[in-house]
């Protein structure tokens, strides 16, 4: 025995001397110091990087059988869409691997969504950590690209329509807009040069900034030290050696946490996959069941759930400006309202990072932003009325409050002291 | 920048003047790059004319052509919507047409050649869906207890009158664009192409 360690033993000594493993094993995992009081908002972080693998996988797998193709088949059915039939039907596993991959879209964006409010809940976009913040901001960013990439290419009618609306938004911008809307297109309709393109975004150059993105999102977290519910910097308090007296390795502890938690996600993930891919709608939508037509809009078209927030915050403008049309500033509120959470690292003021310690003021404003950000999700999904816009109008005005009056009322706010060492509730 | 003995001020003034050079050629290669993302040589020849026998569309009827992949309206209006059109002129946003959204030939009461037969692009001017025919008037078509009778867009909620004309209030900005078109005899309607004068 003592040989075969021996030998694995020089093995690794050979390596370490080329390539430092065991120190990015122990930076990373074995002697990274998280704080011992992460709670259940804690697991959505690793969920995210688990479902990007599921997506990565699963996105393999269905290069290999779809083909981005507008043009007709002898049927007179998309060349694009009959493929995705066919990974449904005909292709060893496919619908398995299919309704992965679009569980997994939805998942993804699940697990992001409350992992950043895991940021706001306990501030773990204040310094040191708003680099980390802003990496994450771009990869939300990205993400959604990638969303909206991915939905054209089974070439139903959603994903024409909602591409085409999609694409247009770009020509409201002034002087430049319409062409580059072209060049966006590749064509003046969407059409075949737009499936292409959307699927070399969607498989190559998207991945690869989202997995640089994810890098330096662990990179920069790893080099301050994670955040903790309570809002402390575990760093102030250290013993002999070095280590943060609340601090535990994170493997093997949060590894193994983490482990639960994914073993609870796959459970939901696998109900879902097996016995509602679809969702009622909200993961796969009715009307994509149907091959794109570019003479015919559906009459109720909608996003997927997780861009039904913006898309009404787009819909509720329909005051023309400075001489500007509503469009674009529809556009621009909708824009603004995606890359706004960027700023709140300088927008907080608060002498307290955690809600734990906020005060009535913080509270108020954060649920007033979480029900309208679930009211404008929910309008979203609705066909436009009057009434519903002008409900979608006061959500919109709530939504840019939340961050724009930030300032103020986080630094008027009755906040209480902060506790020296992490506390376990 | 200050030239002491340890910094060789030639041989910096080269460095800086091999990255501009050097900058410079990165531009230039992305000009390709960027513009191989354009419609193609293929793309932009598409989008031949389209002729259409109207000669069977009776009046109130509608029909649809594909043009460069859009979908164009045809609609024989009856006289009684035609009367109806300058009535509503007040709630809307370019009643007169003023907006270059047609040609020079179709910028009248009407937005057509012949007064009844209204050629436009059935795309909304927000952010392109194709807006769907509420012709019949009143509550039946769920828009407004005064609906003359239209188009309406269900994305983003944009109305239009029987001249593809929209109604103040609503996100789509102009009115329906009226492509070129021109008549070859009394029933044949070419899409695409006018007589230029």
């Amino acid at each position: 025995m003592s040989k075969v360690n021996a030998i694995l033993q020089g093995t690794l000594n050979w390596v370490d001397e080329r390539f430092p493993l065991t120190s990015l094993w122990k930076d990373h995992l074995a002697e990274y110091y998280a704080p011992k009081n992460f709670n259940f908002w804690y697991f959505f972080g690793s969920l995210a990087m688990l479902v990007l693998v599921l997506q990565i996988v699963t996105g393999i797998l269905l290069t290999m059988h779809f083909k981005p193709d507008a043009s007709l088949n002898a049927s007179g059915v998309p060349v694009a869409f009959a493929s995705v039939e066919y990974i449904m039907r005909d292709v060893s596993w496919g619908w398995l691997i299919r309704y992965m991959h679009s569980t997994g879209a939805s998942a993804f964006f699940v697990v992001v969504y409350l992992h950043m409010f895991r940021g706001m809940l306990y501030g773990s976009y204040r310094k040191p950590r708003e680099l980390i913040w802003i990496f994450g901001m771009i990869i939300f960013l990205a993400l959604m690209a990638e969303a909206f990439f991915g939905y054209l290419l089974p070439w139903g009618q959603m994903s024409f329509w909602g591409a085409q609306v999609i694409v247009n938004m770009f020509s409201a911008i002034p002087l430049i807009g319409p062409d580059l809307s072209i060049w966006l297109r590749g064509d003046y309709v969407v059409g075949d040069a737009t499936l292409n393109r959307f699927f070399a975004f969607h498989v190559v150059a998207v991945p690869l900034v989202l997995l640089g993105l994810v890098a330096a999102h662990i990179i920069a977290l790893h080099e301050v030290g994670s955040n903790n519910p309570d809002g402390i910097e575990i760093k102030k308090k250290k013993d002999a050696n070095g280590i943060p007296l609340d601090g535990i390795p994170f493997h093997p502890y949060y590894s193994v946490k983490d482990i639960v938690g994914v073993i609870v996600f796959l459970m939901v993930f696998s109900v879902i996959v097996f016995f509602m891919p679809e969702f009622g709608g909200y993961f796969m939508e009715y009307n994509n069941f149907f091959p794109a037509d570019p003479l015919v809009t559906p009459p109720h078209i909608a996003p997927l759930w997780y861009f039904t927030p913006y898309y009404s915050i787009l819909r509720a403008v329909t005051y023309p400006l400075f001489g500007i049309e509503a469009k674009f500033w529809g556009v621009l509120a909708m824009g603004a309202a995606t890359l706004i959470f960027a700023l709140l690292p300088w927008l907080d003021r608060s002498p307290v990072k955690s809600i734990r310690y906020r005060g009535p003021l913080y509270k108020g404003f954060l649920a007033a932003f979480v029900i309208s950000f679930l009211i404008l999700g929910y309008l979203g999904m609705l066909a436009p009325t009057p009434a519903r816009a002008i409900v979608a109008q006061i959500c919109s005005v709530i939504y840019f409050a939340f961050f724009l009056l930030m300032p103020i009322y986080s630094s008027l706010d009755k906040c209480q002291p902060e506790p020296d060492r992490v506390t376990s509730k | 920048m200050s030239c002491d003995d340890k910094v060789d001020c030639g041989r910096r003034r080269l460095l800086f003047a091999t990255a501009a050079v050097g900058g410079v050629a990165g531009v230039a290669v992305a000009v390709p790059f960027v513009a191989s993302m354009l419609p193609s040589e293929r793309a932009k020849a598409a989008g031949a004319p389209v002729e259409v026998d109207i000669s069977r569309l009776a009046p109130g009827e509608m029909m649809t052509v594909e043009w460069r992949g859009k979908p164009v309206w045809v609609i024989n209006r009856t006289k009684e919507q035609l009367e109806a059109l300058p009535k509503i002129d007040g709630q809307l946003a370019d009643p007169k047409s003023e907006k270059p959204m047609q040609p020079d030939y179709a910028r009248n009461a009407t937005r057509s050649i012949k007064p009844e037969i209204l050629v436009a692009v059935g795309i909304c001017t927000h952010l392109g869906c194709s807006p769907s025919e509420k012709f019949k008037a009143g509550t039946e078509s769920g828009i407004a207890a005064d609906w003359p009778g239209g188009f309406f867009c269900a994305c983003h909620g944009s109305t239009f009158d029987l001249a593809g004309r929209v109604y103040q209030g609503k996100p789509a900005p102009t009115n329906l664009e009226i492509p070129p078109h021109m008549y070859l005899g009394d029933a044949k309607l070419v899409i695409g192409e006018d007589k230029k004068a």
